[in-house]
């Protein structure tokens, strides 16, 4: 099940929530040997979970983190405008209409189904929110990852190579790719409606009621 | 599609908060809205609120502190995504007597409102309300949501720009690519031309646009274009 959760809504999923940044340690820290903090609890953490962004997690039927991603504005700090210029040809982007994806994660053995379910969320929330572009950073051998599951990306630069490379890329929010990530997925329209509705709240009609 | 044109040329003139509160005011017939509210907190904790709503409304709202019952409210503080009053969850007794009180009060009993997250940890809202039926609302949400979400962060812009004072006022500053970007297009280039001159792709030629498009608080790329012409920003 995708969950969309601010970061100070977490505490109320200790299960999903040490899951993801412990995953996240596993992932940036072991396996992609990026330099980033790990601290006592085994949480990889870094300043831009402070600011409430907004998490995209992938909840397994057993409760356990699948997957997640992080989102940010870029009316306010992003990692991008703030360390990775050089990727963007000295463009700081800043938008009402862009948002920063980071810290795409995969738990161990999750499948290809739960990476296009992850950008699924960013689509819905994109296309909610009336979106024009995400815009990323993540470790260049993520492109292929994100090739497959059915949204790729633009890349807009790529700095380093081998292990090292970093790249930002760009997202289009666009109705048209959100059929073939539902169906990479595995996910009907009304689930993911259903989903994204639990988090933000369904359409309703209430005030009529008590009018 | 919604350009709010001449909104947007006031809100250039706007050098003052009284000026900026009169250009606030002027929102609710241009946006077709019953009220407007734009309410910002700065980093050192400095309010600044501007509302159609009635006098009366407002300090009963203040004196009766409804902003710890108030659904929008709880909705959207440290929030970044656009509200529609309908996916909150008014069920509670307290938010049910709440919003029978703004009904009565004439806020309307259809809203939507725009989490503003700025530099610093500035945090700003704004709201739009209306009376209008659930089918018409749709339709308004569909076509005005980003026009309102422009408008929004341009008004906060331009509340902080006064802040800082006038003499501190950004001048507005491109990067060499936006400026290629928009150079290109003064020069009557499509955006395929216009990539491909800059050997970019299209969705990075867009990206770089609407970039600065937010830099210039400008609606639409023409525009963009037509202000940073008017700033002396391109090389044509």
């Amino acid at each position: 099940m995708l969950r969309y959760i601010y970061a100070d809504e977490l505490e109320t999923l200790p299960r999903l929530k040490a899951g993801m940044f412990k995953d996240r340690a596993a992932q940036f820290s072991q396996r992609l040997g990026w330099e980033v903090t790990v601290d006592e609890d085994g949480f990889e953490r870094d300043s831009y979970d402070d600011l409430n962004p907004l998490y995209i997690l992938w909840e397994r039927p057993d409760g356990t983190h699948g997957g997640s991603l992080r989102l940010l504005p870029t009316t306010g700090d992003t990692m991008i405008n703030d360390h990775f210029t050089e990727l963007t040809e000295g463009v700081k982007i800043q938008s009402p209409l862009i948002w920063e994806c980071t810290r795409f994660c995969l738990a161990r053995g999750a499948g290809a189904n739960v990476s296009s379910a992850l950008m699924l969320g960013v689509l819905e929330i994109g296309l909610k929110s009336h979106l024009d572009h995400i815009v990323g950073v993540f470790d260049a051998r993520m492109i292929r990852v994100y090739a497959r599951v059915g949204w790729g990306p633009t890349v807009l630069g790529t700095l380093g190579t081998g292990r090292e490379a970093i790249s930002a890329g760009l997202w289009p929010v666009e109705q048209s790719y959100r059929p073939r990530l539902l169906s990479k997925a595995g996910i009907s329209s009304e689930v993911s409606n259903h989903w994204y509705g639990r988090s933000f709240g369904a359409i309703k009609e209430q005030f009529e009621a008590v009018a | 599609m919604v350009t709010l044109e001449s909104f947007l040329n006031r809100l250039n003139q706007v050098g003052t908060l009284d000026d900026l509160d009169t250009a606030i005011l002027s929102l609710s017939d241009e946006l077709n809205v019953e009220h407007v509210v734009y309410h910002s907190v700065n980093s050192s904790g400095d309010q600044y609120a501007v509302t159609t709503y009635e006098p009366h409304w407002v300090d009963h709202y203040l004196g009766s502190d409804y902003a710890r019952i108030d659904p929008v409210v709880q909705a959207c503080l440290r929030r970044f995504h656009p509200v529609d009053w309908k996916r909150l969850d008014w069920s509670g007794k307290a938010a049910r007597n709440f919003m029978q009180e703004a009904v009565t009060a004439g806020v309307g009993n259809q809203g939507f409102s725009i989490p503003i997250r700025g530099p610093s940890g500035q945090f700003a809202l704004f709201t739009v309300s209306s009376k209008d039926t659930d089918d018409t609302w749709v339709k308004y949400t569909e076509e005005y949501t980003r026009a309102l979400i422009l408008a929004s962060h341009y008004v906060n812009q331009k509340a902080l720009e006064i802040e800082k004072g006038t003499d501190q006022a950004d001048i507005v500053t491109l990067s060499p690519r936006e400026t290629d970007a928009l150079t290109m297009l003064a020069l009557g280039y499509n955006r395929a031309q216009a990539a491909d001159s800059l050997s970019i792709s299209e969705h990075t030629l867009r990206v770089y646009i609407e970039s600065a498009r937010f830099k210039l608080a400008a609606m639409n790329t023409t525009h963009a274009v037509a202000r940073a012409m008017n700033q002396g920003l391109l090389r044509v």
